[in-house]
């Protein structure tokens, strides 16, 4: 259960080799959170980040799940509810795929959809359910700035984490009332396995700073946040702005 | 034809219907961790053994007037009972001084009832809102500790409707394991379905009350200590944001019932009167924020200032001398929506530095609190989870907002238990499972008889999810 200061004790992660996921449930453990499932597809990365949270103090369990496998959902998510109550559940799991080879390959944009968007839709459904049957728990959805508007060099993931980002705000509303509550996290560029190599943003942030947003955020039951927290007011501007200057922004920045 | 009322022709026979359930948004007094029920409202004990029969997967938890400050009266999923409509007074002996209860009788209602005769609850906590059911689930204590012990202490016999429907009469005598496990149990072995009280004798419904200002922390505990044998009640409210030489400073207040002939002459034509309204109510418009460093400095100031220099014997009613809170309804509102927490803790009287460390360090840290008592308890009540033991007992009121207070309160629960002491059940809020084992030596005890009377876990709430019990 949460407490009354907003630590919670047990912690669902979906796409648990991810550097953000990884980030936040090190952030939680060193509070209260002692019990941990990290769900995702079979790696090093997150068997690493399961030693490293049982090393502080954590009861780690490690559960193979993959976004893909949307038919399978139900049958491997539901089931962790049985064994205790959830208080968070982290969607964390994306791709961010390669925008010029995506476009010269369908198959592969398609890939970057399902995973980021029908997964997510499958998953967090169960998900959901859950939540609402044990009457109380939060669902983070990690959205992206760039679910914003959508640029040339990365409207492939961009549009996926658009409709996340819709599907997620929806949910939230739909599950009014029920004692859960959903919370879209939108990070500017973050500085991570899924970003190496790849020239740095203005604003840029880190994991450790997206975790400390979410450990906020999930106080304040906040429905979304933005980290850095400033980009919220970049894009009350940028949203409204007409095409044409949009783009003369994004070619600048690049 | 029989004489089976339903064939009697012609007459409609009422039989009272189960209500419905209403799924429900609930908090507790403190307003923090609210979670998502069915919530149903009983007005009988079949009623109920038919709502817990029904449970389902998640469990049922009792719930009164919803003013413990966490999360026990919560039951996330599952199903709670407002027992607030099994308000009847079943019955009275006047020359024992006893009187039969449902569980959702208020104090206030009792007090109502039996002060006529006069008669006064056997203990009552800083509020009139909480109901004979609560009272004897969290075992509360008052101001008359160390004189009368915890309310369960004048519980002469409860009936417990366990989960398999059946109803079992418990008293301290016959059955000690399931009563002092009921008692304190924060509702987690069955649901009380009546209670026999014994009540106290009160000549007149006012108190000859001393209040007398105190320098610091030093001067507060040198005086309870040297006049609690004098006084039933006693209490010391403290500044807790005042450093250095003033480092606790407050006031002490103890008092006794007054005597008929202690009462000034206009009074003395209805010694017994008792009015219990709210004077006014907290509208729901404060921001989280208001009780803040700055605003409690000044409210603990103009306080400190009011109370008398000297001990001056006055004449205080009920109401103003057990309950000032309640003269104001809802006033837990003037948190704003993040809401506040209590945290009460007990130390043996032995580790009276580790209180001043506590004191100390709140005041350094300069966590506001609206609220903050000191009292002597009397010897442990028998109950496995109960609070109370021999010490020195602290209550702070924190906003939940204050800046750094995870980390303070967590030390806190350090410093408690390692000086042996624990935090009470009924305000917990935030307490690690481990830190509760260590600070409940009992509760090894209070599973086993609480696994036999529940075998199969019905009886669940919010706190016992979150506290492992």
């Amino acid at each position: 259960m949460k407490d009354s200061l907003g630590s919670v004790q047990s912690l669902l992660v979906l796409g648990g080799g991810s550097d953000i996921a990884l980030a936040t449930a090190r952030r939680l453990a060193q509070d209260k959170t002692k019990r941990i499932i990290l769900a995702g597809r079979p790696s090093e990365r997150m068997e690493a980040g399961a030693d490293l949270l049982r090393g502080l103090g954590a009861e780690v369990r490690v559960v193979e799940f993959d976004a893909l496998e949307f038919a399978g959902h139900d049958d491997t998510l539901a089931p962790l509810f049985a064994e205790g109550d959830i208080d968070v559940v982290l969607l964390a799991f994306g791709v961010l795929g390669d925008q010029a080879a995506d476009e010269r390959d369908p198959m592969a944009a398609a890939k970057v959809a399902q995973t980021n968007y029908v997964g997510a839709v499958t998953s967090s459904l169960v998900v959901a359910e859950a939540l609402k049957k044990q009457g109380h728990g939060a669902l983070v959805v990690l959205s992206s700035v760039a679910a914003e508007r959508g640029r040339k060099d990365n409207f492939i993931y961009g549009s996926s984490k658009a409709g996340l980002d819709t599907f997620a705000q929806g949910l939230g509303d739909a599950l009014q009332g029920t004692g859960v509550h959903v919370m879209v996290v939108r990070p500017g560029f973050v500085e991570s396995k899924m970003t190496a190599g790849r020239p740095k943003s203005p604003m840029s942030t880190t994991p450790e700073a997206v975790a400390e947003g979410i450990v906020d955020g999930l106080r304040r039951d906040a429905d979304l946040i933005w980290v850095p927290a400033q980009l919220r007011y970049v894009f009350s501007g940028l949203r409204h702005l007409p095409r044409p200057a949009f783009r003369k922004v994004v070619e600048k920045q690049a | 034809m029989g004489t089976d009322p339903a064939v009697v022709p012609g007459k409609q026979w009422e039989v009272a219907a189960v209500p419905q359930p209403r799924r429900e948004k609930l908090t507790g007094w403190g307003r923090t961790a609210p979670s998502v029920a069915q919530v149903v409202r009983p007005r009988t004990r079949e009623q109920i053994a038919e709502a817990v029969a029904g449970a389902g997967p998640r469990g049922v938890v009792a719930r009164g007037l919803g003013r413990s400050y966490g999360d026990p009266a919560q039951n996330a999923g599952g199903l709670v009972l407002d027992l607030t409509g099994m308000n009847r007074i079943l019955g009275v002996d006047l020359d024992q001084g006893t009187v039969e209860v449902e569980p959702g009788v208020s104090l206030q209602q009792l007090m109502q009832a039996m002060l006529p005769f006069g008669y006064f609850v056997p203990v009552t906590p800083g509020t009139r809102y909480v109901t004979v059911g609560g009272a004897i689930g969290c075992d509360i204590h008052g101001k008359s500790h160390h004189a009368d012990g915890s309310f369960a202490q004048h519980v002469l016999e409860l009936d417990l409707l366990l989960a398999d429907g059946s109803v079992r009469t418990l008293t301290p005598e016959t059955e000690p394991e399931l009563f002092w496990a009921t008692a304190g149990g924060m509702g987690l072995t069955g649901v009380i379905v009546r209670a026999k009280l014994r009540m106290m004798r009160v000549e007149t419904s006012r108190i000859q009350v001393e209040t007398q200002r105190v320098a610091n922390l030093d001067d507060a505990m040198e005086r309870m200590t040297l006049t609690d044998a004098d006084y039933r009640f006693s209490v010391a409210s403290l500044d807790n944001l005042a450093t250095g030489p003033s480092l606790g400073r407050g006031w002490v207040e103890s008092g006794n019932f007054a005597t008929l002939d202690q009462l000034p002459e206009k009074l003395r034509g209805n010694p017994l009167a008792f009015s219990p309204k709210p004077l006014a109510a907290m509208p729901d418009v404060f921001p989280s924020g208001l009780l803040n460093r700055r605003t409690i400095r000044l409210m603990n100031e103009a306080n400190f200032r009011r109370a008398p220099k000297d001990a001056r014997p006055h004449l205080a009613t009920i109401g103003g001398f057990f309950h000032p809170l309640d003269a104001i309804h809802d006033w837990n509102r003037v948190y704003g929506a993040a809401g506040f927490l209590q945290y009460q803790f007990v130390v043996p009287f032995a580790a009276a530095s580790t209180l001043r460390r506590i004191v100390e360090r709140v005041a350094v840290q300069g966590a506001p609190s609206f609220v903050t008592v000191l009292k002597r308890f009397g010897p442990a009540s028998p109950g496995y989870l109960s609070f109370p033991a021999d010490g020195w007992t602290l209550t702070y009121d924190f906003p939940t907002g204050t800046p750094g207070l995870a980390g303070l309160l967590r030390w806190m629960d350090a410093q408690v238990l390692e000086a042996g002491g624990r935090l009470y059940l009924a305000k917990d809020s935030r307490l690690d499972a481990g830190d509760l084992a260590a600070m409940y030596p009992r509760l090894e005890a209070f599973r086993k008889v609480r696994a036999e009377a529940d075998p199969h876990g019905v009886f669940v709430s919010d706190q016992s999810r979150r506290l492992g019990l």
